[in-house]
Protein backbone atom coordinates (compact mmCIF):
# COMPACT_ATOMS: atom_id res chain seq x y z
CA UNK A 1 0.00 0.00 0.00
CA UNK A 2 2.77 2.41 0.90
CA UNK A 3 4.64 1.85 -2.35
CA UNK A 4 1.47 2.52 -4.35
CA UNK A 5 0.76 5.78 -2.52
CA UNK A 6 4.43 6.75 -2.90
CA UNK A 7 4.15 6.27 -6.67
CA UNK A 8 1.02 8.43 -6.73
CA UNK A 9 2.73 11.05 -4.58
CA UNK A 10 5.73 11.11 -6.97
CA UNK A 11 3.34 11.74 -9.85
CA UNK A 12 1.62 14.60 -8.00
CA UNK A 13 4.90 16.27 -7.07
CA UNK A 14 6.16 15.89 -10.64
CA UNK A 15 2.99 17.61 -11.87
CA UNK A 16 3.61 20.37 -9.31
CA UNK A 17 7.13 20.79 -10.77
CA UNK A 18 5.68 21.09 -14.27
CA UNK A 19 3.13 23.72 -13.20
CA UNK A 20 5.73 25.82 -11.36
CA UNK A 21 8.08 25.54 -14.33
CA UNK A 22 5.29 26.78 -16.60
CA UNK A 23 4.92 29.86 -14.41
CA UNK A 24 8.70 30.35 -14.44
CA UNK A 25 8.68 30.42 -18.24
CA UNK A 26 5.52 32.52 -18.59
CA UNK A 27 6.31 35.20 -16.03
CA UNK A 28 5.11 37.82 -16.92
CA UNK A 29 6.91 39.92 -14.29
CA UNK A 30 10.13 39.41 -12.37
CA UNK A 31 8.38 38.79 -8.99
CA UNK A 32 6.29 36.05 -10.63
CA UNK A 33 9.48 34.31 -11.70
CA UNK A 34 11.01 34.61 -8.25
CA UNK A 35 7.83 33.16 -6.77
CA UNK A 36 8.06 30.27 -9.23
CA UNK A 37 11.67 29.62 -8.19
CA UNK A 38 10.61 29.75 -4.53
CA UNK A 39 7.91 27.14 -5.20
CA UNK A 40 10.35 25.00 -7.17
CA UNK A 41 12.77 24.71 -4.26
CA UNK A 42 9.98 23.77 -1.87
CA UNK A 43 8.83 21.15 -4.41
CA UNK A 44 12.41 19.86 -4.53
CA UNK A 45 12.32 19.40 -0.74
CA UNK A 46 9.06 17.43 -1.10
CA UNK A 47 10.61 15.24 -3.80
CA UNK A 48 13.75 14.56 -1.75
CA UNK A 49 11.73 13.61 1.32
CA UNK A 50 9.62 11.23 -0.78
CA UNK A 51 12.78 9.73 -2.29
CA UNK A 52 14.19 9.25 1.20
CA UNK A 53 11.11 7.26 2.26
CA UNK A 54 11.10 5.32 -1.03
CA UNK A 55 14.75 4.28 -0.74
CA UNK A 56 14.55 3.96 3.08
CA UNK A 57 17.66 6.11 3.43
CA UNK A 58 17.87 8.96 5.96
CA UNK A 59 20.69 10.59 3.96
CA UNK A 60 18.35 12.61 1.75
CA UNK A 61 17.15 14.56 4.76
CA UNK A 62 20.46 16.43 4.95
CA UNK A 63 20.11 17.51 1.33
CA UNK A 64 16.54 18.67 2.02
CA UNK A 65 17.75 20.76 4.96
CA UNK A 66 20.47 22.37 2.84
CA UNK A 67 18.02 23.17 0.03
CA UNK A 68 15.64 24.75 2.56
CA UNK A 69 18.42 26.99 3.90
CA UNK A 70 19.90 27.99 0.53
CA UNK A 71 16.53 28.43 -1.17
CA UNK A 72 15.37 30.88 1.46
CA UNK A 73 18.58 32.91 1.22
CA UNK A 74 18.23 32.98 -2.58
CA UNK A 75 14.64 34.21 -2.48
CA UNK A 76 15.49 36.93 0.04
CA UNK A 77 18.48 38.09 -2.03
CA UNK A 78 16.43 38.31 -5.23
CA UNK A 79 13.62 40.20 -3.45
CA UNK A 80 16.11 42.61 -1.93
CA UNK A 81 17.54 43.24 -5.39
CA UNK A 82 14.06 44.05 -6.74
CA UNK A 83 13.33 46.31 -3.78
CA UNK A 84 16.57 48.29 -3.87
CA UNK A 85 17.94 47.75 -7.40
CA UNK A 86 15.94 50.46 -9.12
CA UNK A 87 16.03 53.11 -6.45
CA UNK A 88 18.42 55.91 -7.32
CA UNK A 89 20.14 56.57 -4.05
CA UNK B 1 24.84 38.08 35.16
CA UNK B 2 23.31 40.31 32.53
CA UNK B 3 26.38 39.94 30.38
CA UNK B 4 27.05 36.28 30.98
CA UNK B 5 23.59 34.96 30.17
CA UNK B 6 22.05 37.64 27.95
CA UNK B 7 19.16 35.58 26.56
CA UNK B 8 17.99 32.90 29.02
CA UNK B 9 15.34 31.68 26.55
CA UNK B 10 17.65 31.36 23.59
CA UNK B 11 20.04 28.93 25.31
CA UNK B 12 17.60 25.98 25.71
CA UNK B 13 16.13 26.65 22.26
CA UNK B 14 19.56 26.49 20.60
CA UNK B 15 20.42 23.37 22.62
CA UNK B 16 17.21 21.66 21.45
CA UNK B 17 17.92 22.63 17.83
CA UNK B 18 21.44 21.16 18.17
CA UNK B 19 20.02 17.89 19.54
CA UNK B 20 17.43 17.73 16.73
CA UNK B 21 20.12 18.39 14.14
CA UNK B 22 22.18 15.49 15.48
CA UNK B 23 19.10 13.34 16.06
CA UNK B 24 20.44 12.08 19.38
CA UNK B 25 20.18 12.73 23.12
CA UNK B 26 23.60 11.33 24.07
CA UNK B 27 25.01 13.11 27.17
CA UNK B 28 27.95 14.46 25.17
CA UNK B 29 25.63 16.08 22.65
CA UNK B 30 23.53 17.61 25.46
CA UNK B 31 26.62 19.22 26.98
CA UNK B 32 27.85 20.45 23.59
CA UNK B 33 24.37 21.81 22.78
CA UNK B 34 24.17 23.72 26.07
CA UNK B 35 27.68 25.05 25.52
CA UNK B 36 26.77 26.29 22.03
CA UNK B 37 23.48 27.66 23.36
CA UNK B 38 25.46 29.69 25.87
CA UNK B 39 28.30 30.76 23.56
CA UNK B 40 26.28 31.84 20.50
CA UNK B 41 24.05 34.40 22.30
CA UNK B 42 27.05 35.58 24.31
CA UNK B 43 29.18 36.38 21.27
CA UNK B 44 26.42 37.70 19.01
CA UNK B 45 25.06 40.02 21.68
CA UNK B 46 25.68 43.09 19.52
CA UNK B 47 22.99 41.99 17.04
CA UNK B 48 20.13 41.70 19.55
CA UNK B 49 20.67 43.88 22.58
CA UNK B 50 17.01 43.69 23.62
CA UNK B 51 15.97 40.87 25.93
CA UNK B 52 12.79 38.96 25.04
CA UNK B 53 10.33 38.66 27.91
CA UNK B 54 7.33 36.35 27.82
CA UNK B 55 4.77 37.54 30.33
CA UNK B 56 2.12 34.87 29.84
CA UNK B 57 3.54 31.41 29.00
CA UNK B 58 0.09 29.79 29.16
CA UNK B 59 -1.28 32.27 26.64
CA UNK B 60 1.69 31.38 24.40
CA UNK B 61 0.74 27.69 24.53
CA UNK B 62 -2.91 28.47 23.77
CA UNK B 63 -1.80 30.73 20.90
CA UNK B 64 0.28 27.85 19.49
CA UNK B 65 -2.72 25.54 19.56
CA UNK B 66 -5.01 28.11 17.89
CA UNK B 67 -2.28 28.71 15.30
CA UNK B 68 -1.89 25.03 14.36
CA UNK B 69 -5.66 24.56 14.10
CA UNK B 70 -6.01 27.69 11.96
CA UNK B 71 -3.18 26.59 9.65
CA UNK B 72 -5.14 23.41 8.87
CA UNK B 73 -8.45 25.24 8.35
CA UNK B 74 -6.85 27.97 6.23
CA UNK B 75 -5.09 25.41 4.06
CA UNK B 76 -8.28 23.51 3.38
CA UNK B 77 -10.11 26.73 2.45
CA UNK B 78 -7.24 27.93 0.22
CA UNK B 79 -7.12 24.50 -1.47
CA UNK B 80 -10.88 24.75 -2.12
CA UNK B 81 -10.47 28.27 -3.57
CA UNK B 82 -7.62 27.15 -5.84
CA UNK B 83 -9.62 24.20 -7.12
CA UNK B 84 -12.75 26.30 -7.75
CA UNK B 85 -10.76 28.59 -10.05
CA UNK B 86 -9.86 32.26 -10.39
CA UNK B 87 -13.38 33.47 -11.18
CA UNK B 88 -14.72 32.68 -7.72
CA UNK B 89 -12.15 34.91 -6.02
CA UNK B 90 -12.82 38.25 -4.40
CA UNK B 91 -9.27 39.49 -3.63
CA UNK B 92 -8.82 42.70 -1.65
CA UNK B 93 -6.17 44.83 0.01
CA UNK B 94 -7.06 45.52 3.63
CA UNK B 95 -5.28 47.80 6.11
CA UNK B 96 -5.04 46.39 9.63
CA UNK B 97 -4.30 49.04 12.27
CA UNK B 98 -1.81 47.73 14.85
CA UNK B 99 -1.85 48.17 18.63
CA UNK B 100 1.42 46.28 19.17
CA UNK B 101 4.56 48.16 20.16
CA UNK B 102 7.04 45.27 20.35
CA UNK B 103 8.95 44.48 17.14
CA UNK B 104 8.98 40.75 17.79
CA UNK B 105 5.23 40.79 18.37
CA UNK B 106 4.65 42.60 15.07
CA UNK B 107 6.80 40.10 13.16
CA UNK B 108 5.01 37.19 14.81
CA UNK B 109 1.65 38.71 13.88
CA UNK B 110 2.77 39.24 10.26
CA UNK B 111 4.06 35.65 10.05
CA UNK B 112 0.88 34.25 11.60
CA UNK B 113 -1.48 36.04 9.26
CA UNK B 114 0.64 34.95 6.32
CA UNK B 115 0.08 31.32 7.22
CA UNK B 116 -3.48 31.45 8.46
CA UNK B 117 -6.71 32.97 7.18
CA UNK B 118 -6.24 33.33 3.43
CA UNK B 119 -4.14 36.49 3.78
CA UNK B 120 -0.56 37.59 3.08
CA UNK B 121 0.96 40.56 4.87
CA UNK B 122 2.33 42.92 2.25
CA UNK B 123 3.67 46.09 3.80
CA UNK B 124 4.27 47.57 7.21
CA UNK B 125 3.74 51.32 7.30
CA UNK B 126 6.80 53.43 8.14
CA UNK B 127 5.47 54.38 11.59
CA UNK B 128 4.65 50.72 12.42
CA UNK B 129 1.02 51.52 13.16
CA UNK B 130 -0.61 49.71 10.22
CA UNK B 131 -0.08 46.52 8.28
CA UNK B 132 -1.24 46.20 4.68
CA UNK B 133 -2.72 42.75 4.05
CA UNK B 134 -3.78 41.04 0.83
CA UNK B 135 -6.74 38.70 1.25
CA UNK B 136 -7.51 35.99 -1.28
CA UNK B 137 -11.27 35.88 -0.76
CA UNK B 138 -12.80 38.67 1.28
CA UNK B 139 -16.29 40.16 1.01
CA UNK B 140 -16.22 42.10 4.30
CA UNK B 141 -12.90 43.84 5.10
CA UNK B 142 -14.11 45.08 8.51
CA UNK B 143 -14.98 41.55 9.63
CA UNK B 144 -11.52 40.34 8.50
CA UNK B 145 -9.79 43.09 10.47
CA UNK B 146 -11.91 42.30 13.55
CA UNK B 147 -11.06 38.58 13.28
CA UNK B 148 -7.33 39.23 12.98
CA UNK B 149 -7.37 41.64 15.91
CA UNK B 150 -9.37 39.37 18.22
CA UNK B 151 -7.86 36.03 17.27
CA UNK B 152 -4.16 36.84 16.84
CA UNK B 153 -3.34 40.34 17.98
CA UNK B 154 -5.00 40.19 21.43
CA UNK B 155 -3.11 37.03 22.55
CA UNK B 156 0.20 38.45 21.27
CA UNK B 157 -0.47 41.66 23.19
CA UNK B 158 -1.03 39.60 26.32
CA UNK B 159 2.07 37.43 25.78
CA UNK B 160 4.51 40.28 25.26
CA UNK B 161 2.66 42.82 27.44
CA UNK B 162 3.05 45.75 25.08
CA UNK C 1 5.34 -2.23 10.03
CA UNK C 2 1.77 -2.68 11.22
CA UNK C 3 -1.11 -2.06 8.77
CA UNK C 4 -2.39 0.88 10.86
CA UNK C 5 0.97 2.66 10.65
CA UNK C 6 1.18 1.92 6.95
CA UNK C 7 -2.31 3.36 6.38
CA UNK C 8 -1.39 6.49 8.36
CA UNK C 9 1.83 6.89 6.37
CA UNK C 10 0.02 6.45 3.06
CA UNK C 11 -2.55 9.05 4.07
CA UNK C 12 0.12 11.57 5.14
CA UNK C 13 2.19 11.01 1.99
CA UNK C 14 -0.82 11.42 -0.29
CA UNK C 15 -2.16 14.46 1.59
CA UNK C 16 1.27 16.09 1.51
CA UNK C 17 1.75 15.48 -2.20
CA UNK C 18 -1.82 16.67 -2.92
CA UNK C 19 -1.26 19.93 -1.03
CA UNK C 20 2.07 20.47 -2.82
CA UNK C 21 0.32 19.96 -6.14
CA UNK C 22 -2.56 22.29 -5.23
CA UNK C 23 -0.10 25.02 -4.21
CA UNK C 24 1.62 24.85 -7.60
CA UNK C 25 -1.76 24.69 -9.32
CA UNK C 26 -2.67 27.98 -7.66
CA UNK C 27 0.63 29.44 -8.86
CA UNK C 28 -0.08 28.41 -12.45
CA UNK C 29 -3.78 29.19 -12.50
CA UNK C 30 -4.43 32.55 -10.88
CA UNK C 31 -4.50 35.81 -12.75
CA UNK C 32 -2.45 38.32 -10.84
CA UNK C 33 0.73 38.18 -8.82
CA UNK C 34 -0.86 38.82 -5.43
CA UNK C 35 -3.37 35.97 -5.65
CA UNK C 36 -0.65 33.64 -6.99
CA UNK C 37 1.31 34.31 -3.82
CA UNK C 38 -1.25 32.47 -1.67
CA UNK C 39 -0.90 28.98 -3.14
CA UNK C 40 2.83 28.42 -2.57
CA UNK C 41 2.97 30.09 0.86
CA UNK C 42 0.15 28.12 2.42
CA UNK C 43 -0.68 24.90 0.61
CA UNK C 44 2.89 24.00 -0.34
CA UNK C 45 4.21 24.67 3.16
CA UNK C 46 1.59 22.43 4.77
CA UNK C 47 2.15 19.81 2.06
CA UNK C 48 5.87 19.61 2.76
CA UNK C 49 5.04 19.62 6.49
CA UNK C 50 2.82 16.53 6.03
CA UNK C 51 5.56 14.76 4.03
CA UNK C 52 8.15 15.51 6.72
CA UNK C 53 5.87 14.17 9.47
CA UNK C 54 5.40 11.02 7.37
CA UNK C 55 9.19 10.73 6.98
CA UNK C 56 9.67 11.19 10.73
CA UNK C 57 7.17 8.41 11.54
CA UNK C 58 8.66 6.13 8.87
CA UNK C 59 12.24 6.39 10.13
CA UNK C 60 11.12 6.14 13.78
CA UNK C 61 9.29 2.88 13.02
CA UNK C 62 11.82 1.27 10.70
CA UNK C 63 15.06 2.66 12.19
CA UNK C 64 17.42 0.45 14.14
CA UNK C 65 16.46 -0.05 17.79
CA UNK C 66 13.70 2.17 19.10
CA UNK C 67 15.36 5.48 18.29
CA UNK C 68 13.02 8.31 17.38
CA UNK C 69 13.80 10.27 14.25
CA UNK C 70 12.82 13.85 15.04
CA UNK C 71 15.20 15.92 12.95
CA UNK C 72 12.54 16.34 10.24
CA UNK C 73 10.83 18.72 12.66
CA UNK C 74 13.74 21.08 12.05
CA UNK C 75 12.96 21.45 8.34
CA UNK C 76 9.23 21.85 9.08
CA UNK C 77 9.96 24.54 11.67
CA UNK C 78 12.35 26.29 9.32
CA UNK C 79 9.82 26.29 6.48
CA UNK C 80 7.07 27.60 8.75
CA UNK C 81 9.31 30.49 9.78
CA UNK C 82 10.75 31.32 6.35
CA UNK C 83 7.72 30.86 4.05
CA UNK C 84 5.85 33.91 5.44
CA UNK C 85 9.03 35.99 5.35
CA UNK C 86 9.63 35.28 1.67
CA UNK C 87 5.92 35.84 0.94
CA UNK C 88 6.04 39.19 2.70
CA UNK C 89 9.19 40.24 0.81
CA UNK C 90 7.71 39.13 -2.52
CA UNK C 91 4.49 41.06 -1.86
CA UNK C 92 6.55 44.10 -0.95
CA UNK C 93 8.60 43.75 -4.14
CA UNK C 94 5.37 43.43 -6.14
CA UNK C 95 3.92 46.58 -4.58
CA UNK C 96 7.19 48.39 -5.15
CA UNK C 97 7.10 47.46 -8.83
CA UNK C 98 3.39 48.43 -8.99
CA UNK C 99 2.36 45.12 -10.52
CA UNK C 100 -1.21 45.01 -11.85
CA UNK C 101 -3.71 43.42 -9.49
CA UNK C 102 -7.32 42.24 -9.66
CA UNK C 103 -8.08 43.86 -6.32
CA UNK C 104 -8.09 47.66 -6.24
CA UNK C 105 -4.48 48.56 -5.38
CA UNK C 106 -3.79 50.34 -2.09
CA UNK C 107 -3.02 54.03 -2.07
CA UNK C 108 0.56 55.06 -1.43
CA UNK C 109 1.56 56.58 1.85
Amino acid sequence: MLSLSLTLAFALVAAAFALSFLRLLKGPHAPDRILALDTLYINAIALLVLLGIHLASPLYFEAALLIALMGFVGTVALCKFLLRGDIIE
Amino acid sequence: MRNWLPHPLLTPILAIIWLLLNNSVAPGQVVLGLLLGWAIPRFTLAFWPERVRIHAPLALLRFGGVFLFDVLVANLSVARLILSGPRALRPAFVVVPLDLANELAISLLANTICLTPGTVSARLSADRRALLVHALDCDDPDALVATIKARFEAPLKEIFAC
Amino acid sequence: MSPAVEALLSFLVLAGAAFTFIGSLGLARFRDFYTRLHGPTKATTLGVGCLLVASSIYFSVTGEGDSLSLHEILVTLFLFITAPVSAHLLAKAGLHRRLPSVAPPPRDD
